[in-house]
């Protein structure tokens, strides 16, 4: 068992200053959350007996089908059909557009354009710039241009050919801009540039003993959630309507929706039970689909569904950010970085949407976990004419990680030593006043140093990490194609929406007459658990088995004005906000049952479906159905609502300095590779991962959070290649062509194992940690050792410049040039 | 009308003849539970279970991908999706397995994922044996999962034998209880005539089809056919389904006219049916199916189909290059033989007539000293479409090569043989001399271009470093040596 006291030794060993003084601020702000407040349990001897490792609630539903996804729910018979016109060219404008022609094709009962639009034409989700169909610029191939409604989904499809075949439009060619880097050049960005600087980092690259720089180009990715892009809208009584949407910002949809109609946002009810996988793709990229829906329903009075096509899906949506990254660091004799600048390019895109904040995190993150010194990092918002560029899990962390983790690749090269030694050296680290090499370049103190370096060399030693590195290396000596690399690369990813205003969450708790208890709160599930994580937390705080409490769906018309189910955040803020419900109903419940029991409020808890009064001999029992029946007699509210709003986050965008972040998440991988020289092929023959998530909520839901992250993130790295053609049509526009992980791609030795014993330093729910976005990056350790393992045809002396997705040819051109330098381009 | 088992219930259905068995259970029977993914046989989450009888009875289920199934395929056959599976409360050992594992999460490939380890796991009822990785990523490596990374799916793969057997195994049984029409249907392969969606039973009475509705086009697997009706719209008023001809199933031993012996293998018949002779007989012929498609489309696509085809990134048709092998073309007028070499015209144009269909493909027995090496190139090393992939035959006689054949896909608008890189290794020791000539000539041979998959300098690199690999394969005694990756290596 481990005590109180312990725990918080342990926590006070972690704590930094700055959040130990934090957390005193923080003391009666958040109410019964402060270090003495948690609970403690068993460590866990294994995952699957935690006793917080409760399978996902729909699991069952999940193995027998009967889990019901967008296309799944049932409507009414004359339900229609909703198809999408795309443009084919990616520049250029849409002089004619006959939508009568289109109106009359068969099966046909509307066509739409946007001069149809009755209220806003612009559903930019933050700043405008995304028509909801094109008004004479067309600015991507795929954007949409007209939609048509039929009595069937394939006379909608065809219908939309036919619009094409026949000639019912004309698009206007002009040349495409599809180089960030050019752009970038040229000017043409969708937000202005930002810079973020601390120190004199001129000073510090003049005085440096060696200067270091390279350039690389990050590859975009393709969410390829399971589950398409789909909603159904029904009409209502009024002047509104009801969407199902497989989305993660039902808020945000119903507010464009409304604005797209011309109506009340109390008009618009937008339910979301469950996606087939968001990632992020489903966080501005949703609502396009429900308002044009919206539009076709209120305009036939008819139910509408939209499913959009794979091909069409990835032509239409946003992707994961391509990313341009430079260096420029001043090292001292031991590799360790003095300071520099980096500038990260991202390739946003024709339109604003998340830029900014995409191009911001990455800047935030273009030290992962290590002191950059005295820096400055700019970050460009690049415009190209490509869907607009979007959230996906890490946004834009991952691009900017990438740039130093090439750089301490080189920096270790350049001085002949170990990469691992090199990055270890440049850890952040506790330091003294005047040579502090704990505080990011934009200004925030990184608490938690000891337990990044615990972590690093926890997972150093179970990954035998240096004994490997000798038999690789004698490995390497004697083999003549195939050759090993090795490489462990840290995370360090900051938790919480850098747009403060969205880190805030509700929730609203009934407890029914029978004693059964629903929760709903802002937050949706897309297969990360969150629903699981939630009603464990309600089940916690009132004392009840888990089967008790239940979450039927995310509406708007619960809880309001939520924020998106994104930045790893849903755990964190509406776990909070459904505490603090259970928590206010919870001390309603006590004052009742004191005044009913005749009992002390002070020795009143919730346990194993009891309330239980007192102690001993004066404990009295009283079954919660029991107590729940007679607070209803007595006419007590059985209803409560919650809200949490993260405390103490702040940034200054006019100066690039700030505390942005809560808390930081922490991890670290090991990942093996064996490179056939002579064709590309590779393999991951084994990877070690330790990840921190603070105090588990759920260890068996975090677990798969890691791998999956891993795994998405290697496929990221690795296969999946998104490819245009010089008039800027995407290529790779289903499974066919554009390669995620399979099952053989799942490395043969995988350790995984979860970080315990090191509560979050700060009051998160229950001292748990985010852990959605944090483990992606640790695939980056896959592409490191993949450039380990070429940097052995040159003996060391070099890394390769290897871009990614690190195919089998990228990674087959990278041997070659290192085999026969002079013919390098 | 479509007779068929639906999870063990008579089920009749009406449908188009380009309708899928998706389509048919999603919206026209309501049956949610069976997603689509893609819509293009490459993600799983459509996957079903195909049951057929054998003669004695026993029934063998095979995994499909329903969005590019013909629905009328299911004709007289057992359909079993995942709705099927749980008895009430007490679920298929593949379903507690993944449920236990935490093998969900979004959920939405689960049912695929599902059905693929229930094939799995019939299949080890059936007939136990070890789940090697190699059979593991066989039977899953066409189900996409987005969100687990797949440990916990191969956790329940390897756990699922630990949960209790089905209480009611009700799939085992043969479709006795069915109505007399299926049960004639699933055991005698009767085919029902249906004018739009035929299924002639013959050699003869396909001729006779094909001269008849001459613009119908054929189908056998679908696995290629279906997707211009998923993905480009395309409608087919009338298709002739080869799959239930007698002729084009068969694998029979034959010598030719030159004496060379070997087998005919049916044009129908499904690469399924043909990996263990391969396995036998060809092993790098058996590992490259091992990498073509998924089990999915190895279940039900055929070498036929590979062929008629045309594409110059099949998989089969270098390797049958290399190999000599010969078809068989039937027509009205009667049957002739061709070799492979002579059949591929251009892109995606073939010697075949209007009027003719392949009946089957001839492939010798190895010869004594005979070696083939098969090497696919691609991004991704399961269910990928190569970006180029080569196929070497040759005999090493008294230290010098002999009958050197070096086929490629990816090269070329055809597959195609590299004779000029040929000439520069026949009748001459495997020298590194030899080997560069080679590597030289194969510019002459090839101007590959560059695509989605991979550039035209990508392809003519690979393709020269694929002879080296093949000089180290010749030359190299040092057993201990790796010339190429173990999991790519046959």
């Amino acid at each position: 068992m481990r005590t109180l006291t312990k725990l918080n030794q342990q926590a006070a060993s972690d704590v930094g200053e700055d959040s130990a003084t934090a957390r005193e601020a923080q003391e009666g702000r958040i109410k019964g959350d402060g270090p003495l407040a948690r609970d403690t349990v068993e460590a866990p001897p294994h995952q699957y007996v935690h006793p917080h490792a409760q399978a996902h609630e729909s699991a069952i539903k999940h193995v027998t089908g009967r889990a019901a996804y967008i296309d799944d729910l049932k409507a009414p018979a004359d339900t229609l059909h909703i198809a999408l016109g795309l443009s084919k060219v990616a520049h250029g404008r849409l002089t004619r557009l006959d939508l009568a022609r289109i109106r009359a094709l068969p099966g046909v009962v509307d066509a739409v354009g946007v001069d149809d639009v009755p209220g806003h034409t612009d559903i930019g989700p933050v700043f405008p710039g995304d028509p909801i169909f094109v008004e004479e610029e067309i600015s991507y191939a795929g954007q949409v241009l007209f939609a048509v409604a039929a009595e069937s989904y394939r006379a909608a499809r065809e219908a939309v050919k036919a619009a094409f075949d026949a000639d019912m439009l004309t698009l206007e060619a002009q040349p495409p801009s599809l180089d960030p880097v050019a752009a970038a050049e040229r000017g043409e960005f969708v937000r202005p540039t930002h810079v973020q600087q601390r120190g004199d980092w001129e000073k510090a690259l003049a005085d440096a003993a060696h200067v270091i720089e390279g350039e690389q180009f990050v590859g975009g990715q393709e969410h390829f959630y399971l589950e398409g892009q789909a909603c159904l809208v029904t009409p209502t009584e009024d002047e509104g309507v009801v969407v199902h949407t497989s989305n993660q910002h039902p808020s945000e949809t119903q507010k464009l929706v409304a604005e797209v109609l011309g109506i009340a946002l109390h008009a618009v009810t937008v339910e979301v039970r469950r996606m087939g996988g968001g990632f992020g793709g489903k966080e501005t990229q949703a609502s396009p689909w429900a308002c044009i829906a919206a539009l076709f329903c209120r305009r036939t009075g008819r139910a509408v569904r939209v499913r959009l096509p794979r091909s069409e899906d990835m032509r239409a949506t946003g992707k994961r950010h391509p990313f341009h990254n430079r260096y420029r660091l001043g090292v001292d004799d031991t590799g360790v970085i003095q300071g520099g600048e980096l500038t990260v390019i991202g390739d946003c895109g024709y339109s604003p949407d998340l830029s900014d904040a995409i191009v911001d995190r990455a800047m935030f993150h273009s030290d992962n976990a290590y002191s950059l010194g005295a820096a400055r990092v700019t970050g460009h918002r690049a415009r190209t004419h490509t869907a607009s560029n979007t959230a996906f899990r890490g946004f834009g962390g991952p691009q900017g990680m990438m740039v130093i983790e090439a750089a301490l690749d080189d920096i270790a090269r350049r001085l002949g030593e170990d990469p691992l030694t090199v990055r270890k050296r440049n850890l952040y680290r506790k330091g003294h006043q005047t040579t502090r090499r704990d505080i990011t370049h934009y200004g925030q103190p990184v608490d938690q140093t000891d337990l990044l370096h615990t972590l690093v060399e926890q997972l150093e030693a179970s990954s035998d990490y240096w004994a490997r590195r000798e038999e690789i290396a004698a490995f390497n000596a004697q083999s003549g194609v195939i050759k090993k690399g090795l490489a462990l690369t840290p995370v360090k990813f900051g938790i919480s929406f850098t747009a403060k205003h969205l880190n805030q969450a509700g929730a609203l708790l009934h407890v029914y007459t029978d004693g059964s208890v629903m929760i709903n709160h802002g937050g949706t599930e897309m297969g990360q658990g969150l629903h699981t994580k939630i009603t464990q937390v309600v089940a916690r705080e009132l004392g009840l088995d888990l089967s008790a409490v239940r979450i039927s769906a995310t509406r708007t018309d619960k809880v309001p004005n939520t924020s998106p189910t994104a930045a790893s955040s849903g755990a964190d803020l509406n776990g909070q906000a459904a505490r603090d419900a259970s928590v206010k109903l919870k001390a309603r419940l006590f004052d009742f049952a004191a005044d009913h029991y005749s009992a002390d409020t002070d020795d009143m808890r919730l346990e194993d479906g009891y309330l239980i009064a007192g102690y001993g001999e004066s404990e009295q029992r009283i079954p919660w159905g029991e107590l729940v029946q007679a607070a209803y007699f007595g006419r007590v509210s059985l209803s409560e609502k919650g809200f949490y709003a993260t405390p103490l986050i702040h940034y200054d965008r006019t100066v690039g300095q700030g505390n942005p972040f809560y808390y930081y998440a922490f991890g670290a991988a090991v990942s093996e590779v064996s490179v056939d020289t002579l064709s590309g092929e590779y393999q991951v023959t084994r990877v070690d991962i330790l990840h921190d998530v603070g105090d588990s909520l759920n260890p068996a839901i975090d677990i798969g959070q890691v791998e999956g992250g891993f795994i998405q993130g290697m496929g990221w790295l690795t296969s999946e290649e998104l490819k245009w053609n010089d008039a800027g049509q995407l290529l790779s526009t289903g499974p066919a062509t554009y390669k995620i992980p399979t099952f053989g791609d799942l490395p043969p030795v995988f350790n995984v194992a979860l970080m315990e014993g090191h509560p979050n330093s700060m009051a998160s729910i229950y001292r748990s940690k985010a852990v959605g976005e944090p483990p992606f990056m640790l695939a980056i350790s896959v592409w490191s050792a993949l450039r380990d393992a070429l940097a052995s045809l040159a003996d060391y002396r070099e890394s390769p410049r290897l871009d990614t997705p690190a195919t089998p040819e990228r990674v087959l051109m990278a041997a070659e040039a290192l085999r026969h330098p002079q013919e390098a381009p | 009308m479509i007779n068929f088992l639906l999870n063990g219930r008579p089920q009749r259905a009406t449908a188009t003849p380009d309708t899928s068995v998706l389509e048919l259970l999603r919206d026209t029977l309501g049956q949610t539970g069976t997603k689509e993914g893609c819509a293009s046989g490459d993600c799983g989450a459509c996957t079903v279970a195909i049951g057929e009888a054998d003669a004695a009875g026993q029934m063998h289920y095979h995994s499909a991908n329903a969005c590019i199934m013909p629905a009328h395929q299911l004709q007289g056959r057992q359909l079993v999706t995942v709705e099927g599976l749980a008895d009430g409360d007490s679920l298929h050992p593949a379903q507690a397995a993944m449920v236990t594992c935490h093998g969900s999460q979004c959920g939405f490939c689960t049912p695929g994922i599902v059905m693929s380890l229930f094939t799995l796991h019939e299949a080890q009822t059936a007939t136990p044996a070890p789940l090697t990785p190699e059979r593991l990523e066989a039977a899953l490596g066409g189900n996409l999962c987005r969100c687990t990374g797949y440990r916990p799916i191969r956790d329940a793969a390897l756990t699922m034998s630990e949960h209790p057997a089905p209480r009611h195994a009700w799939w085992r049984q043969a479709p006795e209880h069915a109505s007399t029409e299926q049960t004639s249907a699933a055991q005698t392969n009767v085919t029902p005539p249906s004018e739009r969606f035929l299924q002639p039973a013959t050699l003869a009475a396909l001729l006779a089809e094909r001269a008849r509705f001459p613009d119908a086009p054929l189908v056998a697997g679908g696995t290629d056919l279906w997707l211009n009706v998923t993905q480009n719209l395309a409608r087919y008023d009338r298709v002739i389904d080869v799959t239930r001809v007698d002729e084009l199933s068969r694998i029979e031993t034959a010598t030719l006219d030159d004496r060379r012996e070997g087998w005919w293998m049916g044009a129908a018949v499904t690469y399924r049916r043909l990996t263990p002779l391969l396995d036998q007989h060809y092993p790098a012929f058996a590992h490259l199916l091992h990498r073509l498609g998924s089990a999915q489309i190895r279940n039900r696509g055929t070498l036929g189909g590979n062929i008629a085809n045309a594409s110059p990134i099949g998989d089969t048709p270098p390797v049958l290059l290399a190999l000599q092998a010969r078809l068989l073309l039937a027509g009205p007028e009667g049957e002739r033989e061709l070799a492979l070499d002579e059949f591929f015209l251009d892109y995606k144009k073939t010697a075949l007539r209007e009027d003719e269909v392949i009946r089957a493909i001839f492939l010798p027995h190895p010869a004594p000293e005979q070696h083939l090496k098969v090497w696919k190139m691609s991004k991704r090393r399961e269910d990928d479409i190569s970006a180029l992939l080569g196929a070497f035959h040759w005999r090493l006689e008294a230290g010098v090569l002999r009958e050197v054949r070096l086929a490629f896909g990816g090269m070329a608008a055809t597959p195609k043989r590299a004779y000029d890189a040929e000439a520069a290794l026949e009748g001459q020791p495997p020298t590194a001399d030899a080997f560069a000539a080679a590597r030289a000539a194969l510019a002459d041979d090839f101007a590959p271009m560059s695509d989605v998959r991979g550039s035209a300098d990508y392809r003519q690199l690979a393709a020269a470093n694929l002879l080296e690999r093949l000089r180290r394969v010749v030359t190299t005694t040092d057993t201990a040596e790796e010339v190429m990756l173990n999991a790519y290596a046959h």
